[in-house]
């Protein structure tokens, strides 16, 4: 038997060929070896993201993301929800919290599920993977499978903002957070903790409707991260992870910059700790490709 | 038969605050406000509101129903939730300007080709269609939803991106043909369904 068992929830972003799919590879990879065991929620269904809100109006976000509550609970109970998406993870803790505080709210939810046959009681608990590995495992065990140190890589944790707010992970600061400089650490690499932006937001779902500011916002974080000359970019959210990464191409083109920093997953710096090849890392999965990580991967 | 913006007109008449109390989403929380600020400077797109979140719940207050609803500003939130935690009265700010948008969206009053507006429109569609997201036809939507002249142009820049992502393994040309789905499809939209019927009902936009 696994040390630990999840409901995993990995959102549309995780899927074959869709744009965390990399993600996903290196989470299982990861767990693997840390011994996770995650089982996903049978049929479960988008979280309706933030940007959502202005189509899907409150009860239709509430009631979809209930419905994999209630999934949840009649194929896993039990177990945690586990998401490792940050818009999947915020989308469902707010549900969550809503439903619990409001019983007129969670009525109205459990009569739009009951159209489907399903009903929400209110006992699962929604965490983030971030979450698992720090509360649930300590930086102890996520040291204990390194074989392969990241020699020291100087590394910018950007931690961004869905992860971090409004909930955010316990013990840490809105402001300040430490955990990805401590997962970065613990792994071998060079924290820059100085890095500046590493709570700014990346424009979210308005890199697409509003590219402008946008990435200026995506300028200022990969600037700082090579003030501090970073070698790569970490963080714990897919659409962070795209849009840092994707629209370096796009600053290049329009203001003669030479950006071409990687953007990884917290999970692929792990994976590579724990001596797994550059594909089980999904590295194979970057648009910038990041040479000294695959480096360590085949060393 | 006057429409859901005549109807609330006439229902609130001059209390706006009354009507964002009752009908937008946690807009019971708007006269907790107390002009601080701090929310106006913590925004990471800022200086693009033309009313801050600070203004707009004073506005609110005083009644500047259209100059509220008809504003784009509450379309330039990224949901990075900065306000949220550093509130010191505790408002749910973010929640509040999305429940502001989409109350002046479903009232038809919101500016008209707003970006946000039209791509969260676009995103809704998309992921109720099939439950999952479906990111090859929500981006081409996006890009052509000004025309085909402004979307090739868009396409053509971004070609090289959208290549370098399946080059990578991560978008599929073949999801233009349907792509990844909930099975319960018809579990899914009943939900839906239920819950849009509920909330119209409270919010004024029964039919």
């Amino acid at each position: 038997m696994a040390k630990k068992e999840y409901a995993f929830y990995p959102g549309c972003s995780s899927q074959a060929k869709s744009s965390a799919a990399n993600y996903l590879t290196s989470v299982n990879t990861m767990c693997d070896k840390l011994d996770i065991k995650l089982t996903e929620i049978p049929d479960w269904n988008c979280c309706g993201a933030s940007i959502g809100y202005a189509e899907g109006g409150e009860l239709p976000r509430l009631a979809i993301n209930a419905r994999n509550f209630a999934l949840a609970e009649q194929h896993l109970p039990g177990k945690d929800i586990v998401a490792t998406c940050a818009a999947c993870w915020l989308g469902a803790r707010e549900t969550k919290e809503r439903l619990d505080h409001t019983s007129q709210l969670m009525k109205e939810t459990n009569e739009a599920l009951a159209a489907a046959g399903l009903n929400y009681q209110g006992k699962v608990e929604i965490r983030h993977m971030v979450e698992v590995l720090i509360e649930d495992l300590g930086y102890d065990a996520i040291k204990q499978p390194v074989v392969k140190s990241l020699d020291g890589l100087k590394i910018a944790g950007y931690v961004g903002c869905q992860t971090n707010r409004p909930f955010g992970i316990v013990g840490e600061s809105f402001e300040n957070p430490k955990y990805l400089d401590k997962f970065i650490e613990v792994l071998g690499g060079e924290p820059l903790e100085k890095y500046e932006q590493k709570v700014t937001c990346c424009g979210g779902a308005l890199a697409f409707s509003e590219p402008e500011k946008s990435q200026k916002q995506i300028k200022d974080i990969v600037e700082s991260a090579l003030d501090h000359k970073a070698e790569l970019i970490v963080t714990p959210c897919p659409l962070c992870q795209a849009n840092v990464e994707v629209y370096q191409s796009e600053i290049n083109r329009k203001q003669g910059t030479n950006f071409a920093v990687p953007v990884v997953y917290y999970s692929q710096l792990m994976a590579v700790a724990y001596g797994s090849t550059a594909k089980e890392a999904g590295l194979d999965g970057q648009l910038i490709r990041t040479e000294a990580l695959e480096k360590i991967a085949n060393r | 038969m006057t429409n859901a913006n005549q109807q609330a007109v006439a229902r609130y008449k001059n209390n706006f605050l009354k009507e964002v109390e009752e009908r937008v989403e946690e807009g019971d929380m708007v006269k907790m406000c107390m002009q601080c600020g701090v929310c106006a400077g913590s925004c990471p797109l800022g200086s693009a509101w033309e009313h801050s979140p600070q203004k707009i719940f004073m506005m609110i207050r005083a009644g500047k129903r259209d100059e509220v609803l008809q504003s784009d500003s509450m379309w330039m939130c990224t949901s990075c939730y900065n306000c949220i935690v550093r509130c010191p009265r505790q408002l749910p700010i973010t929640h509040i300007m999305h429940g502001l948008a989409n109350y002046a969206h479903r009232l038809g009053i919101a500016p008209k080709g707003q970006p946000t507006r039209e791509f969260a429109k676009t995103f809704w569609n998309n992921l109720i269609k099939r439950g999952r997201t479906n990111e090859l036809t929500l981006t081409l939507a996006h890009y052509f939803a000004n025309g085909i002249g402004p979307g090739i142009k868009t396409a053509l820049n971004m070609q090289k991106i959208g290549l370098g992502m399946v080059m990578a393994g991560r978008l599929n040309p073949m999801e233009i043909f349907g792509g990844h789905s909930v099975k319960d499809l018809k579990g899914f939209h009943a939900v839906l369904a239920k819950a849009k019927e509920i909330e119209d009902r409270k919010k004024g936009f029964a039919a």
